[in-house]
């Protein structure tokens, strides 16, 4: 089984502690990851401003560093889902679709993949989980509040698995914290308004840390989180799987 | 219909948040009854069995709709409905004011039709010197304030009691003050009783037609639509030709979706059948496309005529609870509204698919299962794809894929941090910066993960 680790753009830049919680995680579970050089980014940033027919460049990127995996695993819902959906190109689309059905997001990669039953990991803290929306209607980590069906959630799963860790729970479990892409700056509003409320829901009902699967979301909850001089901070799962405090 | 001028969502939703505690509280109100939508949804068995049934009975009916419509037209005829089509509003507009001229009526009576609010039909009328009024409860408020209805189901929702209190002291002559909800309906509906008694027309919307019998079904809660018809020696009904079922039957399935979806109530207090015209009485049924045709020709749009209306993917959407329905700028607010908008006028309304997080919470509250956000995300390339992309925005775009194109040119301008801030924000200057302006950037770490990595990965295979 090969493995490639793929690290969003963003998470390489601003959030190496997450991408560096993750390698290290997968390499304690026994996998072999490979980190090929020279990626860049899924092309999301442009395809959900409408400019999708702009990211050819990076679709072939993508397929040029990852076509030889069996596997690929990346810390970020949002970057995965669009490449599960939208990835493609004129010349490899044979390898764009079997790349699609390849990529996994941390979270579901331990859950379905390498079916993780146990962590050495501790984290002795109050946490809240944010659902990122890519990570939960996109790629179903867990049971959506809007449908009639059993509960699950994949992200519990594991959290519950950390020696220490007391979940929190929050009054609209799955609402959107307004990152949304470029939305956070075309509709800088209601994009911060929304982003307060979530911060808020996690604040009152006693959060030390939010989590998610998706660090986009964080970044956004954690401007606003220091903006306002908050004690609470935002931390990637990878971080937490990979604890040992 | 617009009210707005030249602004946009985003300018008029960052009005709308001026006043952060009438946010909270619009919020509230509207996610207080997607709550209620879920508490209905999660009591009915096989609910998501119903959305998928709904959706394949919509599905097929727009696959065989011309077919449908000349079986509902025969039908109509041989239940002594007289039978109008219309291709587009302006069209629309003169059948309603042929019929009333032609009977010497100069007021009417109309329960909630979205689609005449689309027509702009009350307008197109007051000039030619017939007088409207609206008998739905929120849609005569908004009419007394003169502004459009902020939502298809609750269409004066954004408006707080003391607000409505202040405009019946203004229109109905109320005590000032008053704000207590049973006394201000008592004195609407004084109010309406008498509309209903004096005017001779009536004309209802249509929630379902059923081509099988020639009948049409209006759903309201407060009985305004019967009232209105029959009382009438006139009745005229508006549907837009999507609004459309096969067969009688399949009102079991809809009419179990519509009201939970709407608000989480079993059904509407009214679910009223009209197939034929009294002893004396005139019935009407105008068949209007005003664009649908278009929107079923496109591949990737034709699924958004499925919608019953019910309004879900308002109350769950939280951009338009923290926004307001009037920011869209359009009779249909929301994301539905955003996805058949930019089919009426792509340019008027190339803001509204941006409108959206695309967080695909509505399309799952969605009864009829329109897949909205990704809608959403396929008129965004057609919006740019047709040139109603901001010239500055494209430049970016453009640049930042030649740069994510190319591993060189990334790594030069992510080592120092710069450019991808930079581009984060789409702006060059940090003052004008509108991430920085209610949040904080994220800190530039020492190091990227691919310079860590390049230090230390020999170092990690041998951990």
């Amino acid at each position: 089984m090969t493995t490639g680790l793929f690290i969003p753009c963003y998470v390489n830049q601003f959030y190496p502690g997450a991408a560096i919680a993750t390698l290290r995680l997968l390499q304690k579970l026994g996998v072999e990851v490979t980190y090929p050089a020279g990626q860049t980014c899924c092309g999301q940033p442009m395809a959900n401003s409408g400019f999708e027919h702009l990211t050819q460049g990076c679709d072939t990127l993508f397929i040029e560093h990852f076509s030889s995996f069996d596997y690929i695993v990346c810390p970020s819902a949002s970057c995965v889902l669009h490449i599960k959906q939208h990835l493609h190109s004129h010349k490899h689309q044979e390898q764009a679709t079997l790349i699609r059905s390849r990529v996994y997001e941390l979270v579901e990669f331990l859950t379905d993949v390498l079916k993780t039953d146990k962590l050495q990991a501790r984290f002795p803290h109050k946490v809240g989980i944010h659902q990122s929306c890519h990570g939960l209607r996109g790629l179903h980590l867990g049971k959506m509040s809007e449908l009639v069906g059993p509960k699950f959630s994949k992200q519990e799963q594991l959290l519950n698995m950390v020696d220490g860790l007391e979940l929190i729970s929050i009054d609209r479990p799955d609402e959107c914290c307004g990152f949304g892409g470029t939305f956070c700056v075309a509709e800088e509003a209601v994009s911060v308004k929304m982003g307060k409320d979530r911060v808020t829901d996690h604040t009152k009902n006693g959060a030390e840390y939010i989590t998610s699967a998706d660090l986009s979301c964080l970044m956004h909850l954690e401007g606003i989180l220091n903006r306002n001089k908050s004690a609470v901070k935002v931390i990637h799962i990878a971080e937490i799987l990979n604890s040992t405090l | 219909m617009s009210g707005s001028g030249t602004k946009d969502h985003a300018a008029l939703a960052k009005e709308f948040n001026k006043d952060e505690e009438r946010v909270d509280w619009h919020d509230g109100a509207l996610w207080w009854i997607r709550q209620k939508r879920d508490r209905s949804a999660n009591q009915t068995p096989q609910w998501e069995e119903l959305r998928e049934a709904a959706s394949s009975i919509k599905n097929h009916l727009l696959s065989n709709l011309h077919g449908y419509l000349l079986q509902f037209e025969d039908n109509l005829k041989k239940n002594g409905i007289q039978v109008h089509w219309a291709e587009d509003a302006t069209e629309h507009n003169e059948i309603v004011y042929s019929i009333l001229k032609a009977k010497e009526i100069d007021q009417m009576v109309k329960s909630k039709s979205m689609l005449t609010e689309e027509c702009g039909l009350n307008e197109y009328l007051a000039e030619r010197g017939i007088d409207v009024i609206n008998s739905d409860l929120g849609e005569y408020i908004q009419q007394l304030d003169e502004e459009p209805p902020s939502h298809i189901v609750l269409p004066c929702i954004h408006k707080r009691k003391e607000e409505i209190g202040e405009i019946f002291h203004e229109h109905l002559g109320t005590e000032k003050g008053l704000s207590d909800p049973t006394l201000l309906t008592r004195v609407a509906r004084q109010h309406l009783r008498n509309v209903f008694l004096t005017r001779r027309a009536a004309l209802t919307g249509v929630n379902f037609a059923v081509a099988e019998t020639g009948e049409y079904v209006v759903c309201t809660n407060e009985g305004n639509a019967d009232m209105g018809a029959h009382l009438s020696e006139v009745q005229i009904a508006s549907m837009g030709i999507e609004k459309l079922i096969p067969e009688k039957k399949h009102l079991g399935v809809f009419l179990r979706l519509l009201a939970r979806s709407a608000i989480g109530q079993p059904i509407t207090i009214y679910s009223s059948h009209y197939k034929k015209p009294r002893k004396g009485q005139e019935m009407h049924l105008i068949l209007v496309d005003a664009g649908r045709t278009r929107q079923l020709s496109r591949v990737d749009f034709r699924d958004s005529l499925k919608c019953i209306k019910c309004g879900g993917c308002m109350n769950t959407c939280p951009v338009y609870r923290k926004s307001g329905g009037l920011s869209y700028h359009n009779t249909i607010s929301g994301p539905i509204g955003a996805i058949l908008a930019p089919n009426i006028d792509m340019k008027e309304h190339a803001d509204l698919p941006f409108a959206s997080t695309l967080c695909g919470s509505c399309s799952n509250v969605c009864p009829v299962k329109i897949p909205i956000h990704d809608q959403l995300y396929k008129w965004r390339q057609v919006i740019v794809k047709e040139g109603y992309a901001a010239n500055t925005k494209a430049l970016s775009m453009k640049a930042m894929a030649w740069t994510l194109s190319s591993p060189d040119a990334y790594k030069t301008a992510g080592r120092a941090g710069r450019w991808f801030l930079k581009h984060l924000s789409f702006t060059v200057n940090n003052k004008l910066n509108p991430w920085y302006k209610q949040r904080d950037m994220p800190e530039v770490p020492k190091e990227s993960f691919d310079e860590w990595y390049a230090k230390n990965k020999d170092k990690e295979k041998n951990d």
